[in-house]
């Protein structure tokens, strides 16, 4: 019998093109219109362990994303690595959620797609970074949940030990499946789509949901389900003196010394 | 008493204490300042949580950094941080106590306890805010949350319209740590609970391996030496420790300095890694990228050298050197030598 494994992915802004993102100040949003998109960098080392442990045990992997059905390159990329199935959500109800929103829309979606031996999600995303989604959904579901995880090892077919990233060192952790796995970009080395893999990605199934499709009660989803508002949002901006020392290599040097000492910080 | 929003709010301030074998995490102790801050202009309460096996001395230090209350949770079971367990014992203590704040360190361990929390209580969290202050949004008093995102591209200010506790975890390394004193009043409240096999038998930590870094680490270093991928023209990374040894710092890597392995994963500035605010941070050969530059935006004085010109690295810097490293470092190591000795005279 093989594994049933889900996959939690995001498409987000790629990093390269974070200075051209701007917000509109009037309604405290985020302008990224334009912006070239990716998979979210760490899902796909999610995605890469779960091709490792199908190989493996065999299986089949679902991957699941919330938002609009119109952009589709993470999708079809992870669809492109040898996902067998993608499960899409969207739902003007889902939009600007907080992180237990987000979980709990992935709670209900999963509900109705049934059991899963393995959820892995990346660790954090490059946009907002929270690392948060992951251990609310497991929470949600009611299953263990570890951090961090650098490396997955089965100890036999219904428990794990994982190893995961401590400021001081590392922690072993052993747990039993079902289980979710937040990994980080230690655990392997994502492979890239192969011609043949691109070429299957029509024929696969992909799944779209909306609020109704999967039970999701509406306040708990969305801006409504949301604990959390952004009352104000703005560019960072760090005040710093910008002063670019010129002349020979070695003036250059004197001068730039000159001034750190006049700074206090040399 | 402040009135945050519509709610006006006797509850407790909470910082939770998070602990190796008695030693605090040093952002528990920056949390303690801003909390104390906060409980002085909320006039409430400032307690803190320390889940252990025999911590009760680590309590009293929490005590002597600020807090006024210490609940203290001990169990041999507890000695190292447990998912689960962890997990429902500070949710159900936050429950019986109703704390209106409770501030975690963005730890390792944190990023993971924090969201759990949040989500058996059915509250809100923000992630690695840099600040905690009270404030104003339509002329009514919030507690607001300054979160950053997009690689520390845009910062947003997180309010809590209703759900309670608010929770936030706080990026270690960028607030200021409370100062100790000894002669501090505190009581210390142990917490009665009773542990369940239920709590462990789905997960467990099994293994806590320390790893001695080698070397300073960064968080607590005056001078940080970052070198990126343009150390490449250099083959290694011995001029960039040269120039760390002779300002008495400590050497940093960019996340592609650290892939080329000339750095440790533990040394790594940015988004994904370390936030350092050194009194003096050197860049050398790194373009200053967003989710690099937000990893030392608190820095009092920057040095920056690059050979690119329009690198956006120079838009963060104090100072800029534009030129080859190969050129600029040896005299950059001569001259600092040189202002070394003249002061040692």
């Amino acid at each position: 019998m093989g594994l049933e494994i889900l996959v939690c992915i995001k498409q987000v802004p790629h990093p390269d093109h974070f200075s051209e993102i701007r917000v509109d100040i009037g309604k405290g949003r985020v302008i990224g219109e334009g912006i070239p998109v990716i998979m979210n960098p760490l899902d796909r080392n999610a995605l890469e362990e779960a091709l490792r442990n199908k190989e493996r045990f065999s299986g089949r992997i679902t991957v699941i994303r919330m938002g609009r059905p119109q952009l589709q390159k993470a999708v079809e990329e992870a669809l492109a690595m040898g996902a067998d199935r993608a499960v899409l959500l969207y739902d003007k109800a889902f939009a600007r959620p907080d992180t237990l929103a987000t979980a709990f829309t992935l709670f209900y979606a999963i509900r109705k797609l049934g059991k899963f031996d393995l959820i892995y999600c990346g660790n954090e995303t490059v946009d907002s970074g929270t690392a948060q989604v992951g251990p609310q959904l497991a929470e949600l579901l009611d299953i263990p949940q570890v951090s961090g995880v650098q490396e997955v090892s089965f100890v036999d077919g219904k428990s794990l030990e994982v190893r995961r990233a401590w400021e001081h060192g590392h922690m072993k952790i052993r747990l039993k499946l079902p289980a979710l796995l937040s990994v980080t970009r230690d655990i392997n080395k994502p492979r890239l789509p192969t011609v043949q893999g691109i070429m299957e990605v029509p024929r696969k199934e992909v799944i779209i949901w909306n609020a109704k499709d999967i039970g999701a009660p509406l306040e708990n989803v969305g801006l409504r389900g949301s604990s959390i508002y952004a009352a104000g949002i703005h560019e960072y901006k760090t005040e710093r003196r910008r002063e670019i020392v010129q002349g020979s290599t070695e003036e250059k040097v004197r001068r730039a010394v000159a001034r750190l000492k006049e700074l206090g910080a040399i | 008493m402040t009135k945050c929003g519509s709610i006006s709010e006797s509850g407790e301030i909470w910082v939770i204490g998070e602990q190796c074998q008695g030693r605090l995490e040093g952002v528990s102790l920056e949390l303690l300042s801003k909390g104390r801050a906060l409980s002085q202009s909320m006039d409430v309460t400032l307690a803190s949580v320390l889940i252990g096996d025999e911590v009760e001395e680590t309590a009293w230090e929490l005590i002597f950094h600020g807090a006024e209350k210490v609940y203290l949770l001990e169990d041999v079971r507890l000695r190292y941080y447990q998912s689960e367990a962890y997990a429902r014992l500070l949710a159900g203590v936050i429950e019986e106590h109703g704390p209106q704040v409770v501030l975690i360190g963005a730890t390792e361990i944190g990023k993971e306890l924090a969201p759990k929390v949040a989500a058996k209580l059915r509250t809100g969290l923000t992630a690695h805010c840099i600040d905690i202050y009270v404030g104003e949004v339509d002329a009514a008093p919030y507690l607001i949350h300054v979160v950053p995102g997009w690689g520390g591209n845009l910062v947003m200010q997180i309010i809590f319209p209703q759900k309670r506790p608010q929770i936030a975890t706080v990026k270690p390394g960028v607030l200021s740590k409370a100062v100790r004193d000894e002669n501090n009043k505190g009581e210390i409240v142990r917490v009665k609970f009773r542990l369940k096999d239920e709590d462990f038998s789905r997960i467990e930590t099994i293994e806590v391996v320390e790893e001695r870094p080698k070397g300073k680490p960064v968080e607590s270093a005056d001078v940080v030496v970052c070198g990126g991928w343009g150390m490449n023209a250099l083959g290694d990374f011995s001029k960039a420790q040269e120039l760390a040894d002779i300002l008495g710092g400590v050497v940093a890597g960019t996340r592609p300095a650290v892939d080329k392995g000339w750095v440790e994963e533990g040394r790594m500035i940015g988004q994904s890694g370390k936030t350092v605010s050194p009194g003096l941070f050197v860049s050398l050969g790194a373009s200053g990228a967003m989710h690099y530059t937000t990893g030392f935006m608190g820095s009092k004085v920057v040095l920056a050298v690059d050979q690119n010109p329009q690198a956006p690295i120079f838009q963060v810097a104090d100072i800029g050197i534009v030129g080859d490293l190969r050129e600029v470092l040896p005299y950059l190591i001569e001259e600092l030598r040189k202002e070394r000795m003249t002061r040692n005279l």
